[in-house]
């Protein structure tokens, strides 16, 4: 069965008016009731706070009908989409149905679907969408500050514009890897034909949706001033733009946390026979950890803004130091969070590394058994690390020398990722397909922002590097350099499953190439701004370091075009050309490459049976280290 | 076919090149390293980044190396489709790599904890109750972050209040940071200090300016609209410069300061929401 | 080209129409400031360049549909108050400030700034010359601190019998004290101006909303 025959066999009942086809639980009427939440909402609240809480409200600003109209318009929305009707049948006694999984032909893609691939492909596409929105910000942030004074982007819009595009990537892309290739290739790969709850998996794509464009809308409240941290008290002092962001992060935390649940019931309980945990492939392992943190932390995240929340609209002042409060109680909650969080981003990075790298050097994965410990060594010592954030704040500074010594020691189980990824590469056939490349840039990035990040655990060094453009730069080489270099090269390995269609060769390695080369020509002179006197999140900074920062903002501008280069491919390659991609043209041994394309609902005619890792490379077996059973066997 | 013994070719590479940059990364670039000697922590720190530098070199240089050198050997011929050795793992490299590893970070973690602990805080806010206080007379000065200016104030000369910090050199401070509304940071990079300034907190960061001259105060956490535009700049002046300047301010400033509260560690000013 | 492609082209190409959409709207919202007054030449006599503000407490609907009760500055230009924050000042001389504060007073929250500093001479307050005023009479303040400029402005009193509810205010009628001063201005250059009195009612410490919003209580003067 071909995507064309797929698509045409859309049941088109005779003589049905294309309106009529309109009604129905579908996006569109998830917009109009979500509209309709909204205002719902924003009457709502300006009632309550018209009536009962003027006497402390701030004036010419109603955060409680801002909030309000959020959350009846998220739950109009997702009432719209279908999300309603499974619990509502089962209440009124109706028997369970997938029945949402059954739709057929591109519709699908636009509204509650319970096929886990088509859940994944949605995240793609989502996903993508916000990423270049965060990214266009940051083109924005970087024409400003190829000034030295606020001339082209306003004060108030500057810090708003960092805000979203910090919160937009770190909130938006902890799916960046689960959110389309864990949910599209977790089920396939340990053998399963389904996610454990596959309308949870569609709910936390849904909600994802709603917060991006939640947090998008901030501008027409006046933005918000406090960066992705949000931290308090300045938080309290921000006009209502600052509720879309407390929204946004609230509906990113429950969707991440159920995105790890589903994770971790679908891996603990949908293991096909012989899927055993010591034969798990690496990119489950990596998934299963992340997906221990999004459970542990997210919670907090969400319960954190709930706090603020309250201090904003009743003033409860959970962080305010004159009513009782203490803003270090939020630097506490929101990283203990934070920290987590960036392993959450780290991670699955580490997960599609090890995973791509065996099919492109044509050898069994280098230390199994350490890259698990690895990853779960991270995982645990990450809730340990949060106060190395707050070395400078006075908080408990006779626990410094705790802190750094669990940050350093976090650095054990990261080297046994690095030398799992050495030693599979030692005496390797290593192929530089575009993935590949991507790979082993991964490495160079993420090695620069380890070393850069030992200055920052050292308590000493720290006095100097903390809050400023160091930081800053070794982050985005630890996530953008961590995540988004891996996450396209999950892009380049798996679309071609994915879609069945092949990307133009060239211009993936032209993407390469300038991303990489404008990746490091733009953050590398940014540890010397750091260190030379640049604070993080100024619009107005030193003359002397104007220079630097003009070459900083013109690689962005390359970086930036790169990102057009993989647009222009993803369009030629998946509209225009439409070049049909090879069954298994890695040659991989992973069961994916295995099965029939498009895959099919089900994934499998029959379950799967393991009998040995993916890995089995550098050795004179063909193809093929899971079978499925013979029918009828 | 005959294969070079990679292992031994590369350890001599990665051995030598260690053994040529880490001398030179130290020597050349250790000195020239931020913050600078204008004070005895920033010097102290520049002794701390070059250390860690020291120790970070032969590590980027293995990875990086070896990087070159994978991409370089490690090839599959043009055309073909062979396959490599089938290695799952050796356990004697994973044993010592996990041992020399360990033994880096926690010689790292015991360096830096000694280097915060000698260094009275290495320059770093403190909080309150600093773990160790240095010796001998020091000079109390406050440093009131508001929205968004910084202010200072001399609790042993009146409590005057000055708009632009200057310090007397060879001298112990006592910095006492703090702020009056949201979170600022109060960053002196040359001087290396920083210090976070939250509301109805003292945080106290010890600081011995050791040259003359001009120091850049900058604002480092994020605090509202004017948070890049909240900069100053002090200076470090001859111990009788100091006391003519400070007998001065006190002057200059009197009107001001008999509006000013008593001085305290902490300051509340009421209320805190305005009614309209 | 098969269906499929076609259905793709379709909805590619809806996304990007409105992706630009957004974009054009985003970069448009990014990049506006409030627009810039010149200050005027100086009267007969007097060099340099004179500026008249004023600060009332509620700006009104008509100068500010979006938030009409938040507090501001206005600046007066061809004969009309105009809320803006944005100034163009000479370089290399002698700007003459005049400000008639309708506000009442909410008081400093670091009395410090009470003290005027930076000005050329001492500047008046309804005529006569002050050197500090009580901090919690303090109504708003002008501060370009990287000029060195703070300038503390009186509150109107309580017990006003014409007291000014809602902007434009015109001093002929309402009640209000009148404030002036001169500052010398050195090298171009955008500095930032605000307020340091906590006046923005009903926020954190009073210093939300208004406080840092560009065209209210906060702006540049550029010196050109």
């Amino acid at each position: 069965m071909s995507t064309t025959a797929a698509a045409s066999s859309i049941p088109q009942p005779a003589g049905r008016p294309v309106w009529r086809r309109l009604i129905g639980f579908n996006l569109l009427t998830a917009v109009l009731l979500g509209i309709g939440g909204y205002y719902l909402g924003w009457f709502i609240g300006h009632q309550i706070n018209g009536k009962s809480l003027e006497y402390q409200s701030k004036i010419d600003e109603n955060d409680v009908a801002l909030l309000l109209a959020y959350a009846f318009g998220v739950v109009g929305f997702l009432i719209g989409l279908g999300f309603a009707n499974y619990p509502v049948s089962r209440l009124l006694g109706r028997p369970a149905s997938l029945r949402e999984k059954e739709a057929e032909g591109i519709g699908r893609y636009f509204g509650l679907c319970t096929d886990h691939k088509v859940v994944g492909m949605q995240y793609l596409i989502g996903i993508g969408v916000f990423f270049f929105i965060g990214g266009l910000n940051a083109m924005l942030i970087r024409t400003e500050l190829l000034h030295t004074t606020p001339t082209v982007v306003g004060p108030n819009q500057y810090l708003s514009l960092v805000g979203m595009h910090g919160t937009m990537m770190m909130g938006m892309m902890t799916s960046g890897i689960l959110g389309p290739f864990a949910n599209y290739f977790v089920p396939i790969m340990i053998g399963a034909r389904r996610m454990a709850f596959p309308r949870i998996e569609a709910l936390t794509f849904w909600l994802l949706m709603a917060a991006g464009f939640i947090l998008t809308s901030t501008i027409f409240f006046g933005g918000f001033p406090t960066g992705w941290t949000g931290y308090e008290p300045l938080n309290d002092q921000a006009v209502m733009g600052m509720d879309s962001y407390i929204i946004f992060f609230a509906l990113v935390g429950i969707s991440m946390c159920l995105l790890g649940l589903n994770m971790l019931a679908t891996i603990i309980t949908l293991r096909a026979p012989g899927m055993t945990w010591s034969r798990l492939p690496i990119f489950v392992w990596s998934v299963f950890a992340t997906a221990i943190l999004m459970v542990l932390a997210a919670p907090v995240l969400v319960a954190t803004l709930l706090m603020a929340a309250l201090d904003r609209t009743i003033d409860t002042s959970f962080f305010i130091p004159g009513g009782g409060g203490s803003p270090y109680l939020f630097e506490n909650l929101f990283w203990f969070f934070g920290h987590p969080e960036v392993y959450v981003l780290a991670i699955p990075g580490f997960g599609i590394v090890l995973e791509l790298l065996p099919v492109f050097t044509r050898k069994p994965l280098w230390g199994y058994r350490l890259a698990v410990s690895g990853m779960l060594g991270v995982t645990l010592l990450s809730f340990f690390v949060w106060q190395h954030h707050l070395f400078v704040s006075g908080i408990n500074a006779d626990l410094r020398p705790f802190y750094m010594l669990s940050t350093e020691i976090i650095s054990i189980p990261t080297g046994f990722i690095f030398l799992c990824f050495m030693g599979t590469l030692w005496r390797a056939r290593t192929t530089f397909s575009v993935p590949m490349l991507f790979c082993l840039a991964w490495a160079f990035n993420f090695l620069i922002g380890g070393l850069s990040g030992v200055f920052l655990s050292d308590a000493p060094s720290d006095t100097t590097t903390h809050g400023t453009f160091f930081s800053m730069a070794h982050f985005h080489y630890t996530i953008m350099g961590g995540l988004i270099f891996t996450f396209f090269a999950a892009i380049y390995y798996w679309v071609p499953k994915m879609t069945g269609l092949r990307f133009n060769e060239r211009l993936a390695k032209a993407h390469f190439w300038l991303m990489f080369v404008a990746f490091n020509s733009t953050f590398l002179p940014l540890f010397v701004v750091g260190l030379n006197g640049q604070p993080r999140r100024v619009s107005e900074y030193a003359p002397n370091l104007h220079a630097l920062n003009v070459w900083v903002s013109i690689s962005a501008f390359v970086l930036g075009f790169s990102m057009l280069i993989f647009i222009v491919n993803t369009v030629y390659s998946m509209i225009f050309a439409r070049v049909a991609a090879e069954m298994n043209p890695w040659r991989s041994k992973s069961i994916e490459w295995q099965i029939p394309h498009p895959v099919p609902v089900n994934n499998f005619e029959q379950i799967p049976v393991f009998d040995s890792d993916p890995y089995d490379y550098g050795t004179p077996v063909p193809v093929g280290s899971a079978r499925p059973e013979p029918a009828g066997a | 076919m005959s294969e070079p013994n990679h292992a031994r070719r590369f350890g001599a590479i990665w051995i030598v090149a260690s053994l040529v940059a880490t001398p030179l990364v130290i020597v050349l670039l250790g000195p020239e390293l931020p913050p600078g000697n204008a004070s005895a922590q920033s010097s102290g720190q520049v002794t701390d980044n070059t250390v860690l530098l020291g120790m970070a070199t032969p590590v980027l240089l293995l990875v990086v190396l070896y990087l070159i050198y994978a991409i370089v050997y490690f090839r599959q011929p043009r055309g073909a489709v062979l396959e490599g050795p089938a290695i799952r793992g050796d356990a004697r490299l994973q044993t010592t790599w996990i041992v020399i590893t360990s033994l880096m970070v926690l010689s790292l973690a015991a360096y830096g904890t000694t280097r915060l602990l000698s260094d009275n805080g290495a320059g770093s806010g403190s909080g309150p109750t600093p773990l160790t206080v240095p010796k001998g007379p020091k000079l109390p000065v406050q440093v009131i972050a508001q929205q968004w200016a910084f202010t200072y104030r001399y609790p042993t000369y009146g409590g005057v209040e000055v708009p632009h910090l200057v310090l007397p050199v060879n001298q112990m401070i006592e910095l006492h940071v703090t702020s009056l509304d949201v979170i600022h940071s109060f960053w002196a990079r040359q001087l290396a200090v920083k210090a976070d300034a939250n509301p109805q907190v003292d945080n106290i960061a010890f600081v011995e300016p050791t040259h003359l001259g001009a120091f850049e105060v900058r604002c480092a956490e994020l605090c509202g609209i004017w948070h890049g535009e909240m900069f100053d700049r002090g200076h470090v002046v001859t111990q009788p410069e100091f006391q003519r300047w400070i007998r001065r301010a006190r002057v200059t400033y009197a009107p001001a300061t008999k509006e000013l509260p008593p001085y305290s560690k902490t300051y509340q000013p009421e209320p805190v929401r305005r009614g309209g | 080209m098969s269906l499929i492609a076609k259905k793709l082209l379709v909805v590619g190409a809806a996304v990007a129409a409105i992706g630009v959409l957004i974009g054009l709207y985003v970069a448009d919202w990014a990049t506006s400031f409030p627009k810039t007054v010149a200050a005027t030449s100086a009267p007969p006599n007097t060099e340099g360049a004179s500026l008249t503000l004023e600060t009332v407490a509620a700006v009104g609907k008509q100068l500010s549909p979006s938030h009409p009760d938040w507090v501001s500055y206005l600046v007066r230009t061809k004969g009309r108050w105009v809320r803006t924050t944005d100034f163009n000042v000479p370089a290399n001389s002698i700007v003459h400030v005049t400000i008639y504060q309708f506000d009442s007073p909410t008081g400093l929250r670091n009395p410090f700034l009470s003290q005027a500093q930076g000005t050329v001479g001492a500047p008046a307050l309804d005529g006569k010359a002050f050197a500090s005023i009580p901090a919690e009479e303090a109504s708003h303040t002008f501060a370009v601190p990287e000029l060195g400029v703070f300038v503390p402005l009186a509150g109107v009193s309580e017990e006003a019998k014409h007291p000014c509810e809602e902007g434009p205010c015109e001093p002929s009628t309402f009640d209000h004290r009148t404030i002036t001063f001169s500052f010398r201005t050195g090298k171009k250059g955008r500095f930032r101006w605000q307020c340091f009195v906590p006046c923005a009612a009903g926020w954190y410490f009073g210093n939300g909303g208004p406080m840092q919003t560009l065209g209210y209580m906060d702006g540049f003067i550029n010196v050109v």
